[in-house]
């Protein structure tokens, strides 16, 4: 049995440590992972407490992301609970081996530490690697700080081995901002969080030879389109089991989660939609609007798929304009959130002005200048009562302004 | 086989690889297994292949390298022999001549064309190492 760490009340961890740390108390019996900045303290920090006895699993060392993803899913079909970590170009090679994961409903927790795309080469954060990862059929869930890193991380796990989910987890956290900047994290003992998530119960384990299956079969046109539907309604029911766990999680440490977050909404009137650290800055910058009497809020899908369009609809029912912010370059079209949030409120009855602002990628700042002018433009809008200013706009771009429609 | 709907599929697309498993399957000869409908064992896959293996039982030291190393689990072994190629589901990658280690080899690869027994009896010389 591995040694056990004694944690203060309060630690001092950046978000990679946060990941690690939730890591090792889930006792993982497989982690395959090769390093990729910015997530590689995840699995450096992980692989140290396997090295110094804290850890009872296994750690395979592969060539390759794409053998990474590979080996985790070799070894949750085996059976066993599975976890890895990767950003950026790393996760971009594991695309084709994600969807097999997901296909073969395996539970594998993929600690996802956002960065931008080359090319231009750039190890600094954005969105770009999230996005990509959309339709692979995994459940996404967002963490805007370390602190909600580690406790993510944790109910990641339960989340993705829940008998009635058995989907994989991506756990996403800004690369550098979030992931290299210590902040105060208060974790669940050893045994409290392994208690939390629960012992790993396999379900047609590749190495129970008296019951012999075969994983991914080929399918085409008979099997394919059966498969992926009940694959899809997985997904979209997982919604009830990630909410379940979030209460579960808040009995136990006062933690409360919902699948959209909502600040300052109670009253407001225009609203922005933000993924990331940049929502803690977008409540701050609310915050100093309402000083000026401008009714700002912020709501942030915590759960980027299944994505939760009723919850969404609810926490804006009652805004005038909304700014939709993406970082993620938007490859020839609005923005996802954009799209996505759109596409939630259209069936509404509450149908406000929404515009999609491109911002901070590659690592570029997003200052609360950046994000009060923001609130200031939709403002304009919701006074007009219609669209006045771009559709699509650029936010902290040099050189002359760049916007769309 | 029945067409099931998407809510009877088995989720994963996870099939089970035999019909009934009576007893120890890994006891159990390849060829004395009951086959499920939906494995692959009963169809043949090698439709594509260009060379093929062909194997010297008269060279063969039965170390079962080539047994382990098949990615398609063609070579067929009973009872650690070898036995030969299972040519409905080899690739022709190579990969077990590759790894057979007996000079002159004991499996060779030929033409897809070409015939066993001419190929058996045109077996190349034991290469000469050099000093
Ligand atoms: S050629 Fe390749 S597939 Fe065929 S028996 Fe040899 S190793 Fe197996
Ligand atoms: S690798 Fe060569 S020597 Fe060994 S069992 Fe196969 S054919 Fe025989």
């Amino acid at each position: 049995m591995a040694e056990k760490l004694k944690l203060q009340e309060v630690e001092v961890w950046d978000g990679n440590m946060a990941f690690a740390q939730a890591m090792r108390q889930a006792q993982i019996d497989v982690v395959a992972a090769y390093p990729i900045t910015p997530s590689t303290p995840t699995v450096h920090g992980y692989a140290k407490f396997l090295s110094d006895g804290y850890i009872d699993g296994e750690f395979v060392l592969v060539e390759s992301e794409h053998a990474a993803m590979s080996g985790c899913v070799g070894a949750a079909a085996a059976g066993g609970r599975v976890a890895t970590a990767t950003s950026s170009q790393g996760f971009a090679l594991m695309v084709e081996v994600l969807y097999q994961a997901a296909g073969m409903r395996l539970p594998i927790v993929l600690a996802l530490v956002n960065r931008a795309l080359a090319s231009p080469l750039n190890v600094n954060g954005d969105h770009s690697d999230m996005y990509l990862g959309r339709d692979a059929g995994w459940i996404m869930i967002d963490a805007f700080n370390a602190q909600e890193a580690y406790d993510l991380m944790l109910m990641g796990f339960k989340i993705a081995e829940d008998l009635s989910v058995r989907l994989p987890v991506m756990i996403n956290q800004d690369g550098f901002i979030t992931s290299h900047t210590a902040q105060n994290v208060r974790p669940l003992q050893d045994e409290e969080a392994y208690e939390f998530i629960g012992e790993y119960q396999s379900v047609n384990p590749m190495l129970d030879f008296s019951h012999p299956v075969t994983y991914g079969a080929q399918t085409e046109e008979d099997w394919h389109f059966e498969f992926k539907a009940r694959q899809h309604k997985a997904l979209m029911d997982s919604k009830a089991c990630i909410q379940e766990v979030f209460e579960s999680f808040k009995t136990v440490t006062a933690r409360e989660y919902n699948i959209v977050e909502s600040y300052e909404m109670d009253d407001a009137q225009i609203a922005i939609v933000a993924l990331g650290s940049t929502v803690e800055s977008a409540v701050f910058a609310a915050r100093k609007l309402r000083e000026e009497g401008i009714k700002a809020g912020v709501v942030a899908p915590r759960l980027l798929r299944p994505f939760p369009y009723e919850a969404i609809k609810d926490a804006l029912k009652d805004v005038k304009a909304i700014a939709t912010l993406d970082r993620s370059s938007p490859g020839g079209a609005l923005g996802m959130l954009y799209n996505e949030i759109s596409a939630a409120l259209y069936q509404g009855d509450n149908r406000p002005i929404i515009n999609n602002y491109i911002y901070g990628l590659g690592g570029r700042d997003m200052t609360q200048e950046n994000i009060m002018e923001i609130f200031r433009d939709i403002k304009k809008n919701a006074d007009a009562g219609k669209l006045v200013t771009p559709l699509q706009q650029f936010s902290g771009l040099r050189g002359p302004k760049l916007s769309f429609f | 086989m029945d067409y099931l709907g998407w809510d009877q599929v088995e989720a994963g697309a996870v099939l089970p690889s035999f019909d009934e498993v009576k007893g120890d399957i890994a006891l159990l000869k390849q060829a004395e297994r009951d086959y499920a409908p939906t494995n692959s064992y009963t169809a043949s896959v090698a439709d594509w292949r260009v060379f093929k293996p062909v194997f010297n039982r008269d060279l063969c030291i039965d170390c079962q390298n080539c047994w382990v190393f098949c990615p398609d689990t063609a070579i067929i072994a009973v009872d650690k022999k070898m036995v030969g190629i299972d040519y409905e589901h080899c690739k022709g990658c190579g990969v077990c001549v590759d790894v057979c280690p007996t000079n002159q080899k004991s499996l060779l690869m030929f033409d897809e064309n070409e015939d066993n027994d001419r190929a058996l009896q045109n077996w190349p010389e034991k290469i000469k190492k050099e000093k």
